[in-house]
């Protein structure tokens, strides 16, 4: 037994190490109901997961020490085939411990499906989100107002979001929130969210979009009731109206700064209805996809590149001051 | 394409392999030239149809891959050690994660596998060869071909750059122009051919070609695994092949299976690859298991525990392998009630994984174990695909996994899973079975060191990803920022990372060491094996493997002979001339003609393609109209080579 004290130790060390920094990281520090269920689960099986490594390395441990080859072995039954007993057992607890880890799986499966149990009467706030390379724009069809890159939510409403891509296929994600779905051209998919507390929280595309695929990212804010009205209110009647004009020019692949606008694209273009409008619209400004090891696209990386630079140069200064 | 951008140019790290790749090659033909090997090269290698040497070709162009891939991985743990790193741009680290995935998987675990099945499997059933030796050769060329092509991408024309699983509508013509695209889908569709006649030759081979009195349930253990192994490499195969046309009608011919126009269906894609991508992962994972299977009770010294549960709890896995595609995208909103389906489903192939766990614990039960070093790699592998299972367990559960989705969590577990199985296995199998191959044992101590080095450097390198995954952080991403505060765990998995690759450089340097100084072995049974493969007298079993064909009475029949002091002396009598197959150049030959083939469609230069494609179709025909019935060994020459004295 000398000799598992290490492996022992280490184990427990591992549990603490895990269970410190649990509430470190986003995922397990949820800001919703949404993401709750979700840690719970997480947790749960966590536990079930602990329990099984500790099984199979106790056993492991004992039986490489015990029979090892050595003097004096002890034992040793080379036509030792198989127990019924024994095969039998290990049979059992397996399923035993999927059906305990399906059974909330499940469950937690089709209440996702729906608005969070405690706000079900509420109506949900509808947000229509579309993904462009490599930007968000986010629509609210009963505001009429649209946004791109940022979020603004009340808190302790939940929010349905309609996804869509306008073109390669993109996940939605604000882990803090809850999980992810897929946003992709020509279908529409259904997410609930919600936030139970004020804040900024991280959201981005999580599916692999290529090249500007990194910062295809977006900001949450979740604010009280009155201040998203007042900022919902304040879009519409202060921000420009979205043309069709610069709509396209949304269209072609890159990134851009946050935006506002007092109309919405959902006037001319919903995209799980049209999976080609980005295409076309590329196709209307002369837009020619460049081959990644061509010099044009070389000279564009190139551009890019210094343009980056100067911004977070600038942006250092402006720290400065 | 113009002929200026044929060459990809611009970056110090291509130029470096350009370098490299052109002094190789002067190297190759230097010294070949010099030592008149062309000749050998040709006879001995290049036009064998002998089992055992495709196996080790397939094995060494395996091993190439590795390095491959393995630079790749380094190249992008180094982008990734610390925040805003510059030291790659975003298409660069895009097309280096492709080829990273593409070629560990197809053209490293599958051949590494398929090498070592090569190799032993007819040895073990106690046949002369596979079935069809012609076919065997087939499906190395192709297999080498397809390698070939996609390796050469990254000089010329440039890399896919969509991910290894290419989803569409990323990976059409609108969104990654040009050839690298081109490149998977040909490289994978070729090599793809050689994969699915390796599955249709040992399956009839391990059908057939068993020796007499070994039933199906007296075959070992990887002979076993193999079958299974045959059996979904036909079933799933053709779902690639299917799917890589379609796309490639979609590039070159404008046809709108996937794309965004033309109402193209991208979820079909992500269907179908995963409807072969999920079978594919246990093709790379169930030799592995027959692999420990075999060593474990060998360094043991006692009978596989529970035989024929291994047996049924494999089938079931096969079985349930079909089942699960979905689980690669619980995300796309299929529905509660499928997501629900296909967790429960996920989650049951978890009870056949861990019955086999604690049977493989249980073979060790009362045994008498020796930590040789094939032991110590089967001994890792149980202690750390143990955590790749349970995560994968985790993964299962669809409501959480929207969470673990698209991170760093689900990338830990399918290298704690392709690692510490597929990887493990290739290295334990090799070490294993080497003094078959090469008649000699690798050294044992400098072994030890590279297990402990790739060990250790495998979970400093892939165990914090789990907590980064956890921590949001996003697969594929090509840098991150400093607020995100993931820099130091992604130092740590770096350094892992460079640990791993030190290890592979001391096994490169063990196989130099070994070969200049270890003991060349002088009998067939070089670790106390319990299997036929071990009962051969040579070291090296001869071409025709068997002078006298065994005839087997029950499991493990070559240990159970020894145990009884019965292992049979061959004798003059006994021996009577064999029948053998002749080499022949014409799959080699029609494998360059599908590198024309590939190589043509890549660049869209359709008459290059119709070159090759007459070329292959000619090849075909030349072989129908060939009346090649082999040939006999006489009974002096086999006297001979055996050392009978009369």
């Amino acid at each position: 037994m000398q000799r598992l004290k290490p492996f022992i130790t280490f184990g427990l060390l591992m549990a603490v190490f895990m269970l410190s920094g649990c509430s470190d990281m986003v995922v397990l520090d949820p800001k919703g109901p949404v993401g709750e269920q979700q840690k719970d689960l997480i947790m749960y099986s966590i536990w079930f997961m602990l329990f099984i490594l500790l099984v199979v390395y106790a056993l492991t441990a004992f039986i490489v020490y015990k029979y090892r080859d050595r003097k004096n072995h002890k034992g040793y039954d080379p036509d030792n085939e198989g127990s019924h007993l024994l095969e039998t057992i290990w049979w059992i607890i397996p399923i035993i411990i999927t059906i305990a880890l399906a059974v909330p799986t499940v469950k937690t499966i089709y209440s996702l499906e729906g608005p969070p149990e405690e706000t079900k009467d509420q109506k949900p706030l509808v947000i229509n989100a579309t993904s462009v390379d490599w930007k968000w724009v986010f629509t609210y069809p009963e505001q009429d107002i649209e946004t791109v890159n940022y979020l603004h939510i009340p808190e302790d409403r939940p929010v349905l979001f309609k996804l869509t891509s306008a073109d390669s296929m993109a996940s939605f994600w604000v882990p803090q929130l809850g999980g992810q779905k897929y946003a992709m051209a020509g279908m529409e998919t259904e997410l609930y969210l919600q936030a139970d507390e004020q804040g900024t929280y991280e959201g981005r595309n999580s599916n692999f979009t290529g090249e500007g695929f990194t910062d295809h990212t977006f900001d949450v804010m979740a604010m009280s009731d009155e201040e998203f009205e007042k900022w919902a209110s304040e879009a519409k009647a202060e921000a420009p109206e979205l043309t069709k004009e610069q709509y396209d020019k949304l269209m072609l692949p890159g990134h851009v700064k946050e935006m506002t606008f007092s109309s919405t694209h959902l006037d001319f273009v919903n995209h799980a209805d049209e999976a080609d409008y980005a295409i076309k619209a590329r196709e209307r400004l002369g837009y020619e996809p460049l081959i990644p090891h061509s010099k044009e696209a070389k000279k564009k990386r190139e551009e890019e590149k210094k343009k980056k630079q100067e911004e977070s140069e600038s942006h250092g200064d402006s720290h400065a001051h | 394409m113009k002929w200026d951008e044929f060459f990809v140019t611009g970056d110090p790290l291509i130029y470096g392999a350009d370098v490299s790749i052109v002094l190789t090659m002067a190297g190759i033909l230097f010294y070949m030239t010099r030592y008149k090997k062309w000749k050998w090269l040709w006879t001995e290698w290049l036009t064998t149809v002998d089992h055992k040497k495709l196996g080790i070709m397939y094995i060494v162009s395996a091993v190439l891959m590795l390095f491959r891939g393995g630079v790749d991985a380094l190249l992008m743990r180094t982008q990734l050690a610390v925040p805003e790193a510059k030291f790659l741009d975003s298409q660069h680290y895009n097309e280096i994660f492709t080829t990273h995935g593409t070629i560990m998987i197809i053209f490293m675990a599958m051949p590494f596998l398929i090498g070592i099945i090569n190799v032993v499997v007819p040895l073990q059933i106690g046949a002369r060869d596979v079935a069809y030796p012609y076919l065997n050769a087939v499906s190395f060329w192709t297999f080498f071909i397809g390698a070939m092509l996609f390796n050469i991408s990254f000089v010329i024309g440039g890399s896919p750059s969509a991910g290894w699983t290419s989803y569409m509508p990323l990976a059409s013509n609108e969104l990654s122009p040009g050839p690298g695209q081109n490149y998977y889908l040909w490289g994978l569709q070729i090599a793809g051919i050689g994969t699915l006649l390796t599955g249709i030759n040992f399956l009839v081979t391990i059908l057939k070609m068993r020796a007499p009195g070994m039933t199906l349930f007296r075959m070992p253990m990887f002979t076993w695994s193999s079958l299974v192994t045959m059996v979904i490499i036909i079933f799933a195969f053709p779902i690639l092949t299917v799917a890589l046309a379609l796309m490639s009608f979609d590039r070159l011919f404008g046809s709108h299976f996937f794309t965004l126009q033309g109402e193209g269906m991208d979820m079909l894609w992500a269907n179908l690859f995963w409807l072969w991508g999920h079978p594919e992962v246990y093709i790379v994972i169930l030799p592995a298991f027959g692999i420990f299977s075999e060593i474990i009770s060998t360094f043991s010294k006692k009978t596989l525990f529970g035989y024929k549960a291994m047996i049924w709890s494999m089938l079931l896995i096969a079985g349930y392998s079909f089942l699960v595609w979905v689980h690669h995208f619980f995300t796309m909103g299929s529905g509660a009630a499928v997501n629900s389906v296909f967790s429960i489903t996920t989650m049951a192939i978890g009870i056949p994984t861990g019955v086999k766990i604690f049977n493989w614990l249980f073979t060790m039960y009362r045994g008498k174990i020796q930590f040789t070093t094939p032991m110590l790699w089967s001994l890792g592998f149980i202690v750390n695909f143990v955590v790749g299972g349970v995560t994968g367990v985790m993964l299962a559960m669809a409501a959480a996994d929207y969470q673990y989705h698209n991170t760093y969590f689900l990338v830990s577990h399918f290298h704690y899973v392709l690692i510490a199985g597929t990887v493990f296995g290739c290295f334990a199998g090799l070490i294993y079975w080497y003094p078959k191959m090469f008649g000699y044992k690798l050294n044992e101590r400098i072994g030890k060191w590279v297990f402990w080095l790739f060990t250790i450097g495998f979970n400093v390198c892939f165990m914090p990803q789990y907590f980064l995954g956890l921590d949001g952080m996003p697969r594929r991403v090509y840098t991150y920022s400093e607020e995100s505060g993931w820099g130091p765990l992604n130092m740590l998995s770096t350094i892992g990372g460079f640990m791993m690759g030190i290890a592979f450089l001391v096994l490169v340097y063990n196989m130099y060491y070994s070969f200049r100084f270890a003991k060349r072995e002088t009998t067939g049974d070089a670790w106390g094996g319990r299997t036929l493969e071990w009962s051969t007298p040579a070291a090296m079993p001869p071409f025709y493997n068997f002078a006298k064909i065994p005839e087997v009475t029950g499991l493990d029949h070559f240990w159970r002979q020894k145990q009884e002091g019965k292992v049979e002396k061959l004798t003059a009598k006994d021996i009577k001339k064999i029948h053998m197959p002749n080499n022949s150049g014409v799959p080699f030959i029609m494998g360059s003609f599908f590198f024309v083939l590939g190589f043509g469609f890549v660049f869209d230069w359709m008459w290059m393609a119709i070159i090759g494609l007459i070329g292959v179709i000619g090849t075909l025909i030349y072989r129908s109209f060939e009346y090649d019935d082999g040939y006999y060994v006489s009974v002096e020459e086999v006297i001979e080579t055996e050392k009978i004295s009369k």
